[in-house]
């Protein structure tokens, strides 16, 4: 087990351009799973790679297990990591490509076999092993991928959107087994993902990035519940959170917050809501409502309402969000800020 | 842990300088991964660029230098002499016509060519039962070594035996014994060396377009068939503007495989009758080797580069434009 | 509907007659060869007789003249010889060369490639001159060993361009993946990319012994001596004596050597095509 640790680690692919990762501080705690999470162009993959020693870092440090690693190549990391295509070898059956890590880093011959029988029991391949990783399907190829990262016992684990090829269904199932799988093995684990419920659903911490810049590091209830600026607020939630700008903040609230004043009794504040369009997605409905009247006339709020809901397009209804449910932004720095009293009318 | 906290002191260090690693002294560039991939490159590549350096730049270099001397075939000396070798092969009538002739030779075997190997590509480009058995036939004659493919045309254009010759005889084209001498008279055997080169080329030309006859979306033509478009229209409109772009590298290789070679001239007709064939590379082959004036030879062979440089200026400017779509 | 079939039909015919009357003109000689190889003297010369048919029974007697009394076993034996070591040399300079040139060589690797590719284009007939005076220097006149030195300076160019497009089309992450599995780049190259890229390799292979096979004006050049002949000059110079062309030998000769290379030329030809289309074609 390590801790994995960067310092200020940037990266600049073009002298003069701005970096695709900015002094990233961060540090992961003994086996923990930690998801590094962003939009594609957030430099997400990029810290995850060098991080592996693919790519070398412009400035800063990275550290595995307390000690400097940056010059050190990637088989010198002793870290395991599992590919967006998985990256199978081709031209060998799945014995081969699990026992290729033992091969290459000189484990003995004699060890190999039960080396290989153990990953692949621990993910249940064991009847795959003669198979060429073309005959697999996705998750086959996923788990083959998997214990090929696992056999050798890394320090740290490294997964860049390993769900990211396979189709929506197989994906909830896959997802669940990374997360068992995890809790068998505990090692330190670093997921890199931009599906936020992939983060949410399996992170012990969720990073969240942003053209290179980390935004906020935390729990998902915390990234959740208290983001650290709009685009947190915004890039976690479907759909995402409301925004509205108000004096000299942004004030923020989710979707399932905003709700008919009825169920709101204590209502920070009420909207008029013409419902311009609605989408039924079985176990909810999502509102797409303009504002009437007010200051805030004009504006597009979405709610986010339970099934036995009934609001027809083109009519109007009075929309409430409680007090505690909302969030605050500066208006300059959009970053989060304590409660303050506005003015709504 | 927490974001924004205060920087490590490698933030003051310039863009590109390395971090100052914690262990101890900088890392020499040639040491870090960067610099390890970087030699490892050149070590990988430098042989290659090298042998070739050695054979094809060392003697093309060679070959201008030899044009401006008087260097022999067994003299150990030789002596600059400029332009001398240029003014008199200039003069040479024999050069004057193997000038022309490659021009000829070049133009008219490439228009048959592709006009050929249009039509065949496209004859070719949708599957049939046989497809691959036709395909093998009609590849022969490139895949074949060309000097005993012409040998075999040497035999068919045989003065006596030719079997052409037979057939014109039996259809009552000609008397017995005054069929043509497909060889011996200069306009006949000009045309042979012709016929005989795009038969060997066309095979060649006919591939590269169906590779790019398959690259174009079959539904464009098909959208040009529901639009209401015929056959030559889809032909002229679609397919063959289309194909442009393929048809000019055919072009471009079939330049320069045919204003270069001397081997079916060489078979053939070994430059003859009276010099009615001799093309540029042939006219250096025995100038410069058969009759050892070396220096005569280059400076022939140099009225290649010309050509050499225009095809692959316009190579270039393809690969170029093809990297920016 | 009626006129569309007829159009279908006629279109159908179109096609069958362009591709027979093309195959018929392209595959002639060849039918020629064989008919030549198998047909007594007295029938070749014979101008009154059909050509086309057998007007005398087959015969051997050109196949063992072919075999019993001349060199041509020792050339196909030269020429195979010569192959298997430009084969080798071949792949020892393009392969390296090629993958550095898609990995390591960052934006540098394509233009050095594409300039490797266009020496390619420098024909045989513009350098013969300077190199045989080399060849001489290098006392290899009038052995094989001096096309075994010059023939790689044509097939590597070619080798290393069609390489570069074999190895950039293997995933990144797969040697991404072999490094974090423990090798070094190097090792990666030789254990991961070169077992992969084998039928790539194969097309090298066999693309590099062909154009030995096909090379004609070099060994015309460099090689007079009749037992150190490759085939494609040793055929025509030395199997016709004087003006005596002693055809049925010759016809036997060509064909014998013909086929094999084109059935093998013919299996990997859409690779070589690739080739020489890299950027035309998308």
């Amino acid at each position: 087990m390590a801790v994995v640790e960067t310092r200020a680690l940037t990266k600049v692919f073009k002298e003069g351009e701005v970096g695709a990762v900015n002094d990233v501080n961060l540090q992961t705690r003994e086996g923990e799973f930690l998801v590094f999470l962003g939009p594609s162009g957030s430099g997400k993959t990029t810290l995850l790679r060098m991080i592996a020693g693919l790519e070398q870092p412009t400035r800063g440090e990275i550290l595995i297990g307390g000690s400097v690693v940056n010059h050190l190549t990637p088989r010198e990391r002793r870290i395991a990591m599992v590919f967006q295509s998985y990256a199978l070898y081709p031209h060998l059956s799945v014995y081969k490509n699990i026992a290729f890590p033992l091969k290459a880093q000189g484990v003995k011959k004699e060890l190999h076999r039960q080396k290989v029988e153990w990953a692949a029991e621990l993910l249940g391949i064991e009847r795959l092993l003669d198979r060429k990783p073309r005959q697999l399907s996705g998750g086959e190829r996923q788990r083959v991928a998997l214990a090929r990262a696992i056999v050798r016992e890394p320090t740290v684990f490294l997964l860049d959107e390993p769900l990211s090829n396979l189709d929506a269904k197989l994906r909830a199932s896959a997802r669940e087994e990374l997360e068992l799988f995890h809790k068998r093995i505990g090692t330190t684990t670093i997921y890199v993902t931009h599906d936020q419920v992939e983060a949410m659903a399996m992170g012990d911490r969720v990073m969240v990035l942003h053209q290179g810049y980390v935004r906020q590091i935390g729990t998902p209830t915390e990234v959740y519940d208290h983001p650290s600026d709009t685009f947190v607020a915004t890039f976690l939630g479907s759909p995402p959170m409301n925004l509205l700008e108000n004096g000299e903040a942004i004030v923020g609230f989710r979707p399932e917050h905003l709700q008919p004043v009825e169920l709101v009794p204590q209502a920070a504040t009420t909207f008029r809501l013409r419902v311009k369009n609605k989408e039924y997605l079985g176990a909810e409905w999502i509102l797409y409502g303009i504002v009437s009247g007010g200051k805030f006339d004009g504006r597009e709020l979405i709610s986010r309402l339970g099934s036995a809901a009934s609001h027809q397009t083109d009519q109007t209804y009075d929309f409430g969000v409680g007090e505690q449910d909302l969030h605050f932004f500066d208006r300059q720095t959009e970053k989060r800020t304590g409660a303050k009293v506005l003015a709504w009318r | 842990m927490a974001i924004g906290q205060s920087q490590a002191p490698t933030e003051t260090v310039g863009v590109m300088a390395p971090p100052p690693l914690a262990e101890g002294p900088r890392v020499p560039w040639r040491r870090t991964p960067e610099g390890r991939a970087r030699l490892l490159g050149i070590s990988m590549f430098a042989p290659a660029v090298l042998y070739i350096t050695a054979l094809i730049g060392l003697p093309l270099v060679l070959a201008f230098v030899y044009a401006f001397t008087d260097v022999k075939v067994g003299s150990a000396t030789s002596h600059w002499v400029g332009l001398e070798n240029f003014r008199s092969i200039l003069q040479s009538p024999s050069f004057r016509q193997a000038l022309l002739n490659s021009f000829i030779f070049t133009i008219v075997s490439q228009v048959l060519v592709i006009v050929g190997s249009t039509t065949l590509s496209l004859a070719l480009k949708d599957k049939f039962h046989g497809r691959g058995f036709v395909r093998f036939l009609i590849l022969l004659p490139w895949v074949a070594p060309i000097s005993l493919g012409a040998i075999g045309w040497k035999w068919i254009l045989d003065s006596l035996y030719s079997v052409i010759n037979w057939v014109l005889v039996a259809l009552h084209f000609y008397k017995p014994y005054s069929a043509p001498m497909w060889l011996g008279e200069p306009v006949l055997a000009m045309a042979s060396v012709i016929l005989v080169h795009t038969w060997r080329l066309l095979p060649f030309s006919t591939v590269i377009l169906l590779a790019g006859l398959t690259a174009i979306p079959k539904d464009i033509p098909e959208a040009a068939e529901v639009d209401g478009a015929g056959f030559w229209r889809i032909l002229f409109q679609i397919n063959i503007p289309m194909m442009l772009p393929i048809i000019n590298v055919a072009v471009l290789f079939g330049i320069i495989f045919t204003f270069t070679d001397m081997t079916v001239v060489y078979i053939l007709t070994a430059g003859g009758p009276f010099d009615s064939t001799q093309v540029l590379p042939s006219l250096a082959f025995f100038t410069g080797i058969l009759a050892g004036d070396l220096s005569q030879g280059a400076a022939i062979s140099l009225f290649l580069v010309p050509i050499l440089v225009v095809v692959a200026y316009l190579m270039l400017r393809m690969a170029h434009r093809a990297e920016i779509t | 509907m009626q006129r569309g079939m007829l159009h279908t039909i006629g279109s159908h015919v179109a096609r069958w007659v362009v591709v027979i009357v093309f195959a018929v003109l392209l595959a002639f000689p060849f039918y020629w060869m064989l008919i030549t190889t198998f047909k007594k003297t007295a029938d070749l010369y014979t101008l009154e007789n059909n050509p086309f048919i057998f007007n005398l029974p087959p015969t051997l007697e050109h196949l063992r003249l072919l075999f019993g009394q001349t060199a041509y076993l020792r050339w196909v034996a030269n020429t195979a010889l010569v192959g298997v070591i430009v084969v080798t040399i071949t792949l020892i300079l393009a392969l390296p060369a090629a993958y550095a040139l898609t990995r390591l060589t960052g934006r540098w690797g394509q233009p050095i490639g594409i300039g490797i590719f266009l020496t390619y284009l420098v024909p045989p007939t513009l350098l013969f001159i300077p190199l045989s005076r080399v060849v001489a220097l290098l006392n290899l006149q009038d052995t094989i060993w001096s096309v075994v030195v010059v023939y790689p300076s044509f097939t590597v160019p070619f080798s290393v361009w069609l390489l570069m497009g074999f190895f950039k089309s293997i995933p990144r992450e797969l040697e991404d993946a072999a490094m974090v599995d423990g090798l070094s780049r190097l090792g990666a190259f030789i254990k991961l990319v070169v077992p992969i890229s084998l039928s790539g390799i194969l097309t090298v292979v066999i693309f590099t012994f062909t154009l030995v096979t096909q090379e004609f004006v070099y060994a015309l050049t460099f090689i007079s001596p009749e037992s150190q002949q490759m085939l494609g000059v040793g055929v025509p110079t030395f199997l016709v004596r004087g003006d005596v062309y002693y055809w049925g030998s010759l016809m036997a000769a060509c064909l014998i050597a013909s086929v094999p290379i084109a059935i093998l030329y013919n299996l990997f030809l859409d690779r070589f095509i690739a080739g020489f289309t890299v950027g035309a074609v998308k």
